[in-house]
């Protein structure tokens, strides 16, 4: 198993601040907007070199979506911020209508996504938006893993051209990927290559996986871990030859298990290569208050939880 | 242009509405009627376009529309209102009316860019987010310092819709002083007359409330009094305040038998009444 270490944690959203701040610097046309939540965005770089390029819509996030994509059309690109349920859900058909139907170079940046917001409870943990933003044609898809990751991905979907729901979250997770890495949208990330089983993990639960590669190494297990940061599209190159050599998967995401990371890849599976697959995610129920970690234990979206998927599914080859 | 000429258009114009709507048995003639005065007024008189004609001998179409004023259609439904007005004014080849809601065609039953028909800047239909998209526009042409305008056409039964309201606040806020909005004021919608299904009550308390200047057109099918609301809307732009053009209209205008009712907003006619109709709309510049 190859060696993973951290020296600092660090909330995937700064990513995103830290990104806006370089893209600002950089890019002229990006224009950020935010409905009612700078800090929590991380956004306070980006308006301090920027504000003119800054746009407060208040809470009405409908109307920012909207309004993101008037302003893509004159070759802006909008950055419309969030937390993940007010991005999603509450604007679908906006998104679906203004910026994926018209094809709107819109970026829709959210943050505070699944269960690890932690104390505010299931009105805000949007466990869903995977699999609403999955469904809709033109959409891009991505949830990066860690502070480093996410600041690449914001500066990616700048220079890509079309619709993208980038999904990031709230609390301090290890920063275990290079600085300054580049980031390709749509091609999964190899975290370590194994025989026995294909880790795909997505977000937050890629730490989780090489937590559970490590355990799985004492075990004799030799787990492939790859880091499925594009969900949409799908890397399913890397998926089949991962699997074809080890014959058999495990999913893993801080998502709903329908309509997630999961189904796509068992879509793609079970099309090409019909193999057992064992999923990782919320079974369909709505998260509560808690601290992240008692969360994602609660609801079965940790390390020994991998393990444990992992030992059924190559049980099943 | 004269008075007379717009009108000659906006006759042409209420024939191939009707011509499409009986052709494909589908779409909404009775809002498409009675926009079509102000619709024309914009785009044959009022708005400023860029003429310049590509090799295939249409207007060059951007969706940026630099230095050209923009249109917006929020009600998309009046769908074929806005592809006659496209295509009498160049944008695309006239004969292309006869596609409308028809398979592969690029005339979809309500506007969409998918299908790349020229004139059209965004896909509506889903009621309610034209007025937002439009603030858009005009912030990204108050960024880009072109001193051109924004105009969006919405219904009254669409003011109905959550989202206005937040676009309406929005427009105000940031003082988008280029940005003019039209309701259809027709009083009908779907289920009956608006009053009766969900009242607007007082609309122009409303806007101006929210901190809009609002210019009253009491005939939108009075082509002079439409162009004299136009010209006052201009006159009150650059003052820091959106303005909203309250547009009392007749849904059907033009055809009277679906006058004065709710019941033409999403009805096609027959071969009987199509004949009906065409008698009472001279053609003026020959049918497609």
């Amino acid at each position: 198993m190859k060696k993973y270490t951290f020296t600092d944690k660090k909330d995937t959203r700064s990513g995103f601040g830290a990104g806006m701040a370089e893209l600002g610097k950089k890019n002229p046309n990006v224009v950020a907007l935010c409905a009612d939540l700078v800090a929590s965005l991380k956004l306070d770089a980006f308006i301090k070199d920027n504000p003119q390029r800054f746009i407060q819509c208040g809470i009405a996030e409908a109307n920012m979506i909207g309004v993101s994509a008037g302003l893509a059309l004159s070759g802006y690109i909008p950055f419309a911020t969030t937390f993940a349920n007010f991005g999603s859900g509450r604007v679908y058909d906006q998104i679906r209508q203004s910026v994926a139907y018209s094809n709107t170079n819109v970026k829709i940046c959210v943050s505070h996504a699944g269960l690890t917001l932690g104390e505010d409870g299931a009105t805000h943990q949007i466990l869903e938006d995977i699999a609403m933003m999955r469904a809709m044609p033109e959409m891009t898809v991505i949830n990066p893993c860690d502070f480093n990751q996410t600041k690449a991905a914001t500066i990616a979907v700048a220079d890509y051209n079309g619709p993208v729901y980038l999904r990031f979250g709230r609390p301090v997770v290890p920063i275990f990927t290079a600085p300054d890495q580049k980031f390709e949208i749509g091609k999964g990330w190899m975290v370590n290559e194994g025989k026995d089983v294909s880790i795909f993990a997505t977000g937050h639960l890629v730490w989780e996986a090489i937590l559970a590669g490590e355990i799985l190494e004492k075990e004799g297990i030799d787990a492939e871990i790859i880091n499925i940061h594009t969900i949409k599209p799908l890397d399913e190159q890397a998926i089949l030859q991962s699997v074809s050599k080890t014959r058999c998967a495990v999913t893993a995401e801080e998502h709903q298990l329908n309509g997630g990371l999961g189904d796509a890849v068992c879509q793609v599976l079970s099309r090409n290569m019909p193999s057992p697959v064992e999923m990782i995610g919320v079974n369909n129920s709505f998260g509560e208050s808690g601290t992240p970690a008692q969360l994602m234990e609660k609801y079965g979206l940790n390390a020994q939880n991998i393990v444990n998927a992992v030992r059924k599914a190559i049980s099943r080859k | 242009m004269e008075i007379q000429e717009l009108k000659d258009i906006a006759s042409q114009v209420r024939r191939d509405i009707v011509r499409q709507v009986h052709s494909s048995q589908s779409g909404h003639p009775g809002g498409s009627l009675g926009c079509t005065d102000v619709v024309v007024s914009l785009y044959f008189h009022f708005m400023k376009i860029d003429d310049e004609k590509g090799e295939d001998g249409f207007l060059k179409f951007s969706r940026e529309g630099k230095n050209e004023d923009l249109f917006f259609l929020s009600n998309g439904h009046i769908s074929p209102l806005f592809y006659s007005v496209l295509a009498r004014r160049g944008y695309f080849p006239i004969e292309e009316l006869s596609t409308f809601r028809r398979i592969n065609s690029r005339l979809q039953g309500h506007p969409a860019t998918h299908e790349h028909l020229p004139g059209i800047r965004i896909a509506s239909g889903s009621l309610g987010q034209g007025l937002s998209v439009a603030a858009g526009a005009a912030y990204a042409k108050k960024l880009r310092q072109d001193d051109k305008l924004v105009f969006v056409l919405m219904g009254d039964g669409e003011q109905q819709e959550g989202q206005v309201w937040e676009a309406a606040q929005f427009a105000a806020h940031h003082e988008l002083d280029n940005l003019i909005a039209i309701i259809d004021w027709n009083g009908q919608q779907i289920d009956g007359p608006t009053e009766k299904v969900m009242s607007n009550k007082d609309l122009k308390a409303k806007y101006q409330a929210f901190g809009w200047e609002t210019v009253d057109l009491s005939n939108g099918n009075d082509m002079k009094l439409t162009v004299e609301a136009l010209n006052e809307a201009k006159q009150k732009t650059g003052n820091d305040k959106p303005v909203l053009i309250l547009m009392k209209s007749d849904m059907g205008f033009g055809v009277d038998y679906m006058m004065g009712t709710h019941k033409w907003h999403g009805a096609a006619p027959n071969d009987e009444q199509l004949e009906v109709a065409l008698l009472q709309l001279p053609a003026t510049f020959g049918d497609y």
